[in-house]
């Protein structure tokens, strides 16, 4: 846990005093991401630097885990904290293995002990260790590079990592790539962390909680939920932009909005079984096909149960796409708008239905919090 | 031919002169080595100090070697050394400096910011800085000062010839005293194969040292 008391960092510039950070007070939780962030020159990243004292704090105190690090020895204070940059900073003359293995190295591990974790945590992120450990950092693509220097700083296994925003410099396929490689990772590793960006969508991504600042200021701290459904005031509004309630897509699941309780037909039901389902249920277009594994195969469109005679099997339309049950809204979103849909089935990961998910769904989930506050 | 014949007769001559002359440059270079880098490392630590000490050694360099010699000629009198090997090698010492301490000062300079911060955060002590990152991603930009030096003082050391220092400038200064072109001729030339064929040996040196990841 990392506890922020009354931060304050005041530069003395050729323009003037320039309070970079001003009376910050905040809390990361044990294994949360916390994402900083706002707009150049706001003040994130000289919070960040505060915490392991790159930036020398003008007055107020950094707890890491009930240690005051006022009281610590830079040096030592740093080696327990991961710091991953945005230029990576890999050293060019040191292979892929000693960049990896230098805060062990320095904190006295022997060579056994820090060769095999060099090895493990380069499996850890995909890349196999017979190829890399010799390599030399400009061997390395930059999704590769950014890689090691995340590794780097997981070296000595520190509970605190601080990371500059970390995949700013990455083309943004490999950004969602890395990204979502990291939150895998952090799963795993629950690591306290602190994280810059000045990138919304990555900070509503990646974060448990956001801390917008303005010109020094913390503005607001909530979660990416909160953050997007109640932003403080006009700043905050115009900075999570006006799509907010679509940012919010990617924040639930499709097991969240889930309707389980799907009416379906078999292969060797009739159509007219189909209609009578169908008004049952209430569904006025269509009713989901399924084999009997209870595998969604298609569609009767209530159109075509009227028109014809005969099994399901002989009249059913194909799905046009399905979803997963850990999709989140914003891919659903986008493959009804794509079909031109209004409802989707959900598949589990051995392919069974598990449901549907609908617009109307959605929206009511999405306008549950704005209700409980009017 | 008339050299030719000279060369072949004197040959053993002309290979105690290239040893004299080798033997002035390599202590001179390599005690400017030892002086120049550490005042290169240190003066990245101030800029105003890093400008005064840039400033005097571009002041040095200027001075004409002929001159310099005269004026060490009184000062090192008083210990028994106003001519020979002992001014020779001050002179060399002191014009070593400038290519040296520019080359080491703005190499380290030159180390990228993100490198410096991504070893600050790391938790390195400013000499583990210095020992791991910083001197050698400077080697290669250090040993092209060294270059600089050793090419440019082993034409120095020929004018040393004429306060009894020895070396590739005794054939020529007695070239120049005895109207004799063949001496002349041959020391120039042995002068400046001297100075290429170090210069490319130093460069073989400077690609071995430098670290295997900066090499493309």
């Amino acid at each position: 846990m990392i506890n922020i008391e009354n931060l304050t960092k005041i530069f003395d510039t050729k323009q003037g005093v320039v309070t970079a950070a001003d009376h910050i007070t905040m809390q990361v939780p044990e294994g949360e991401i916390c994402v900083l962030l706002g707009p150049s020159g706001c003040g994130k990243t000289t919070t960040l630097k505060m915490v392991n004292r790159i930036v020398t704090p003008t007055s107020g105190r950094v707890l890491i885990n009930g240690e005051d690090t006022t009281q610590q020895d830079t040096v030592t204070l740093r080696r327990n904290i991961g710091y991953v940059i945005q230029q990576i900073g890999l050293f060019p003359n040191m292979t892929i293995a000693e960049n990896i293995s230098i805060v062990p190295k320095l904190i006295g591990w022997n060579k056994k002990r820090y060769t095999k974790r060099a090895s493990e945590l380069l499996e850890m992120v995909g890349m196999d260790p017979g190829t890399f450990l010799k390599r030399y950092p400009n061997e390395l693509s930059g999704g590769q590079q950014q890689r090691i220097g995340v590794i780097r700083a997981l070296a000595a296994d520190p509970p605190v990592m601080l990371m500059d925003e970390p995949f700013g410099a990455i083309d943004p396929i490999n950004r969602e790539v890395i990204q979502d490689e990291f939150l895998k990772l952090q799963r795993l590793l629950k690591k306290t962390i602190m994280f810059v960006s000045h990138d919304i969508d990555e900070a509503v991504k990646m974060a448990s909680r956001i801390a917008i600042f303005r010109e020094g200021k913390l503005v607001q701290y909530d979660t990416p939920d909160d953050l997007l459904s109640h932003p403080k005031n006009d700043f905050v509004k115009g900075f999570v932009g006006s799509d907010r309630a679509l940012k919010r897509l990617q924040l639930v699941t499709v097991e969240e909005v889930l309707e389980t309780e799907t009416a379906v037909v078999k292969m060797n039901d009739s159509l007219s079984q189909a209609l009578v389902k169908m008004d049952d249920a209430g569904y006025e277009r269509a009713i989901i096909l399924v084999d009997d594994a209870r595998r969604p195969v298609g569609y009767i469109s209530r159109s075509v149960a009227q028109a014809n005679q005969g099994d399901c099997s002989k009249h059913y339309a194909n799905l046009r796409s399905v979803v997963r049950l850990e999709d989140n809204l914003r891919t659903v979103a986008s493959k009804m708008f794509t079909h031109d849909a209004t409802w989707l089935p959900c598949v589990n990961s051995e392919g069974i239905l598990e449901g549907c998910v609908t617009q109307r769904g959605i929206t009511r989930h999405l306008g549950a919090t704005y209700k409980a506050v009017q | 031919m008339e050299i030719i014949t000279y060369v072949m007769s004197n040959l053993s001559l002309l290979a105690q002169l290239t040893l004299e002359h080798i033997a002035l440059v390599v202590v001179a270079v390599g005690l400017a080595c030892l002086m120049g880098v550490p005042i290169g490392i240190a003066i990245t630590q101030n800029e105003r100090i890093a400008r005064v000490v840039l400033y005097t050694a571009s002041i040095i360099i200027t001075i004409p070697s002929i001159a310099l010699f005269g004026i060490m000629i009184p000062v090192l009198s008083v210990i028994g050394h106003g001519i020979g090997y002992v001014p020779a090698v001050i002179a060399v010492l002191l014009y070593s400096q400038l290519p040296i301490i520019r080359n080491t000062y703005t190499a380290i300079n030159n180390v990228s910011p993100g490198l410096r911060e991504a070893a600050r955060g790391i938790g390195m002590t400013s000499m583990q800085r210095l020992r791991l990152v910083e001197i050698p991603l400077s080697v290669p930009i250090i040993m092209a000062g060294v270059r600089t030096a050793v090419v440019m003082n082993i034409g120095v050391m020929a004018i040393a010839a004429y306060i009894g220092a020895g070396g590739l400038g005794v054939l020529i200064s007695r070239g120049i005293s005895q109207s004799d072109p063949r001496q002349l001729i041959v020391g120039a030339i042995a002068v400046s194969l001297l100075a290429i064929v170090a210069d490319t040996l130093l460069l073989a040196l400077q690609k071995r040292l430098t670290p295997k990841g900066l090499q493309s």
